[in-house]
């Protein structure tokens, strides 16, 4: 247990809280990293999946894309990368987009795919347009099925961003190889623990954010007078 | 491929031990979650527990349980059970909330009227609840497996021995080929996996494959959608119709 | 000669596998109508509605609503200018019920804060408390989410209303007075409105006129209900009305019959009277004449509104209200014969009883006397027949 004090002592020590190593700036790049990785995959997923679900057209695509991204290890792709392209920030900024891909991809299309069609076609038979039907029907309806994979996505990149550091980079995983290369685990377990703090701090907004963009009425089945 | 036909005997011995963290977690998880699943159903307590608490452990990344667990369980950091300690616990996760949700959809009246033929609770369990709950079941299982298996070779960044080896090798040594090798090699087991899993399910609910419904029905079914509803139903009765003559075969 | 909202010529659809949806279609219908298409599943009545307003395109052939050719008008123009109502309320789940019947008023540029006093008058229309509006689908029984279905439908003030089965997936009762609802606002709105049903009798109650389609999408029959009863065009027509068809064209026949005084027992007090027409008041009994004579006194309450029918003894004594039978329908003035018969059947005494428009009693009719109406509208008919 004397280990589990030691990473406390690593974590309260002001000395570790400032400077360019300190946490709150590796905090900064692995938070920075994280958000460059998901604002790329969003940019690709979410219209790929708004298209093939709306249209219906390539859902099997999407699909088998999907598990074949999935099955792809992460830090082979960063490895792999880091070889054919040279140290530098794209190579694991493509691995971790890759990984970002699918759940972001699956669950806009299925999100927008599930939505009854019953639904689209009351909104078609209203006049909407195609894209006030995708916008005003079909988005709002599928939104927390979205949102559930862009925070699945996200948890699985920020846990992941730890690994690049293994290619020189900053990041909470800094202090984690760092203290493998001189055997400090209590530094690697002070690592571990920042990144399962910041994974469960961004779940939890996450998770409000998603409730907060929620209309009342897909979730209120329960509450009927 | 010259790098593969001089190191294949190593190659296959990671792929070995990637395949055991893996799989020995699936087998594990399976065992524990079921029972766990089936004491959540529908318990006011037990089920926001495991609940919550199977998407909380989800949240935590694997490194972190990599390093955290050999401090609790006392293991060397690099040793083997470590991932497979860490493994189960994501296994349990996913297994734990898609079998609870299966064993609450079945059927009510499926298992009164099992009880009311005499199923004892353990007999109607086994031959009842569980045989229904499959498909979910075998749902969880390929999403946990190929997690798993990609999750696996995360391990090598803190030196445990698996396909993800060839990674960090790979590139230390600047040998392109090791890495390129362990990305296909990670990819077929998992594809394997996944459609052995599939295949098992296939087999083991026979009684979900409605059989193809005769032709007409989906023909009549474009004719005049307003009718979907009647057709859709009679696609549904032909379709069981043709299970029950044909044995389930024609799926 | 009326004016034509909308016209079908010669309109098809064949569909790429080579089945016929619609075949050949000709109808015209009368503005301010409404016409019910009714046939089995898969007859084409549902894709015949949604060409109107171009959710499917037909083959060959010219759809007119209003004089223009559907297919010269944008898809959503024209769509924004019906309102449609289907079977699954196809509610926004993610809207208040204001905001859903503002969906086509937004569409169209209208104010929100318009739109949404618009709708909260609307809700009133349909039957739903102002309190709804802020409620989401969800919230809502089946009933009330087709209610906001057809409000929805109106909120754009549409002359022309589509409304595919939308009362199918309800419960009976419900179903019922969403029947009786639409015809009340078709009384004040006068909309051109087609409903597509599978249920003859809901065509029957409803339609200024029925088209009938067989399987193939072939328009088997277009009428007024009344003539389908009476003279369905072929076999297929009279079969799919199915049976007590003569009975039920009774429904189009106003009774021309005399109502005959019958004598009434108060519950309360067991004063005996005598209600007939032309008697504001119940004249005193006398113990004689035809009302007299009956062995039959029918027990009413305190506002005369029937209990049910007594036995009289043959000392003249009314029996105990233990024996009393209660049941019968009842039949207002000017119902047709087919409530009339119907109450003389189901009255223990074969008397219909007629009641006034507050349910009080008004007299009665011997069975005997719509029977003889009935024969006498028949023998009406027959000879009109033969004159023309």
């Amino acid at each position: 247990m004397s280990l589990f004090a030691e990473a406390a002592q690593f974590l309260t020590d002001p000395a570790h809280w400032t400077g360019a190593t300190g946490i709150p700036q590796r905090l900064l790049e692995h938070v920075g990293y994280s958000v460059l990785t998901m604002a790329i995959a969003l940019v690709i997923a979410v219209p790929l999946g708004l298209w093939v679900g709306h249209t219906g057209r390539g859902g099997g695509v999407v699909v088998g894309l999907a598990g074949a991204l999935r099955s792809l290890p992460t830090l082979g792709l960063l490895t792999l990368f880091t070889l054919l392209m040279g140290l530098g920030l794209m190579p694991p900024i493509l691995a971790l987009v890759l990984l970002a891909i699918p759940p972001i991809l699956s669950g806009t299309y299925s999100g927008i795919a599930a939505v009854s069609p019953a639904l689209v076609d009351a909104a078609r038979a209203m006049g909407m347009t195609e894209s006030q039907t995708l916008f005003r029907v079909e988005i709002p309806v599928a939104l927390p099925v979205i949102l559930g994979g862009i925070r699945n996505a996200a948890l699985q990149v920020l846990a992941t961003v730890t690994i690049v550091a293994y290619i020189n980079l900053g990041g909470l995983g800094r202090y984690l190889i760092d203290g493998l290369a001189v055997r400090d685990y209590s530094r690697m377990l002070a690592a571990v623990v920042l990144v399962a703090v910041l994974a469960l701090a961004a779940d939890a907004v996450l998770a409000l954010a998603q409730r907060l963009v929620t209309s009342p009425g897909l979730r209120s089945t329960g509450d009927r007078p | 491929m010259n790098w593969l036909t001089n190191n294949w005997p190593a190659v296959l011995e990671l792929a070995g031990a990637h395949l055991m963290q893996s799989v020995v977690p699936v087998v594990i998880g399976l065992l524990i979650s079921v029972p766990l699943a089936r004491l959540a159903a529908g318990n006011r307590w037990l089920r926001p527990l495991f609940v919550t608490g199977s998407s909380l452990l989800y949240t935590i990344p694997s490194l972190t349980l990599f390093v955290v667990l050999p401090l609790i369980l006392g293991t060397r950091i690099t040793a083997v059970s470590n991932v497979i300690v860490a493994l189960t616990l994501y296994v349990i996760a996913i297994l734990v909330r898609s079998c609870v949700d299966a064993f609450e959809s079945l059927d009510r009246d499926v298992l009164q009227a099992a009880t009311a033929m005499g199923y004892k609770p353990a007999r109607r369990f086994f031959g009842v609840e569980l045989p229904l709950a499959v498909p979910v079941m075998i749902a969880g299982l390929r999403v946990a497996t190929v997690s798993n298996i990609s999750m696996v070779s995360v391990g090598a960044v803190i030196g445990i021995q698996s396909l993800g080896t060839l990674f960090t090798d790979g590139l230390r040594r600047s040998i392109v080929a090791e890495i390129v090798v362990g990305i296909v090699a990670t990819v077929v087991i998992a594809v394997v996996l996944d459609q052995l899993l599939r295949l098992l399910g296939h087999t083991m609910t026979r009684w979900q494959r409605t059989g193809t419904a005769a032709p007409h029905a989906s023909a009549r079914r474009r004719d005049d959608t307003g009718d979907g509803a009647d057709t859709g139903g009679a696609r549904g009765a032909a379709g069981a119709l043709a299970t029950v003559e044909s044995g389930g075969a024609s799926a | 000669m009326t004016e034509m909202a909308i016209r079908y010529r010669g309109v098809s659809k064949v569909y790429p596998d080579g089945t016929t949806a619609v075949d050949n279609l000709d109808l015209d219908v009368p503005s301010g109508s409404l016409t019910v298409f009714v046939g089995p599943s898969g007859c084409g009545k549902t894709t015949s509605l949604r060409m109107l307003n171009r959710m499917v395109d037909p083959t060959s052939g010219v759809v007119e609503v209003n004089g223009q050719d559907v297919s010269s008008i944008p898809a959503a123009q024209l769509r924004r200018s019906m309102g449609y109502v289907m079977q699954q309320s196809g509610l926004l789940p993610h809207k208040t019920v204001e905001d859903n019947i503002a969906t086509v008023p937004r569409l169209n540029g209208v104010s929100k804060k318009e739109s949404r006093a618009n709708a909260r008058e609307l809700l009133g229309s349909v039957g739903l408390d102002e309190s709804l509006a802020t409620r989401y689908p969800a919230q809502l029984s089946g009933g009330q989410q087709q209610r906001v279905g057809v409000a929805r439908a109106l909120a754009a003030d549409p002359p022309v209303l589509l409304m595919d089965e939308p009362f199918s997936a309800v419960d009976p009762v419900v179903r019922q007075d969403l029947q009786h609802e639409l015809l009340d606002l078709q009384k004040r709105l006068h909309r051109t409105i087609i409903f597509v049903t599978h249920d003859i009798d809901e065509a029957i109650l409803l339609g200024n006129r029925v088209a009938v389609f067989a399987r193939g999408g072939r328009l088997a029959q277009y009428a007024t209900p009344e003539e389908l009863l009476r003279a369905p065009a072929d076999d297929f027509v009279a079969d799919f009305i199915g049976r007590d068809r003569g009975f039920r064209s009774l429904s189009f026949e106003n009774a021309a019959v005399a109502l005959q005084p019958v004598t009434v027992l108060a519950a309360d007090t067991g004063e005996r009277t005598v209600v007939g027409p032309g008697s504001e008041n119940p004249a005193p009994w006398q113990g004689t004449g035809a009302a007299a004579s009956s062995d039959w006194v029918l027990a009413v309450d305190e506002r005369r509104h029937p209990l049910g029918w007594l036995p009289v003894r043959s000392g003249g004594e009314a029996a105990g209200r233990e024996e009393l039978r209660v049941g019968g329908t009842l039949w207002h003035e000017g119902d047709s014969l087919r409530t009339a018969l119907d109450a003389a059947l189901s009255s223990p005494s074969g008397q219909a009883v007629a009641v006034h428009e507050d349910g009080s009693v008004a007299g009665v009719v011997p069975g005997e006397d719509v029977m003889r109406a009935i024969e006498e509208q028949r023998a009406t008919r027959h000879h009109g027949a033969e004159q023309a």
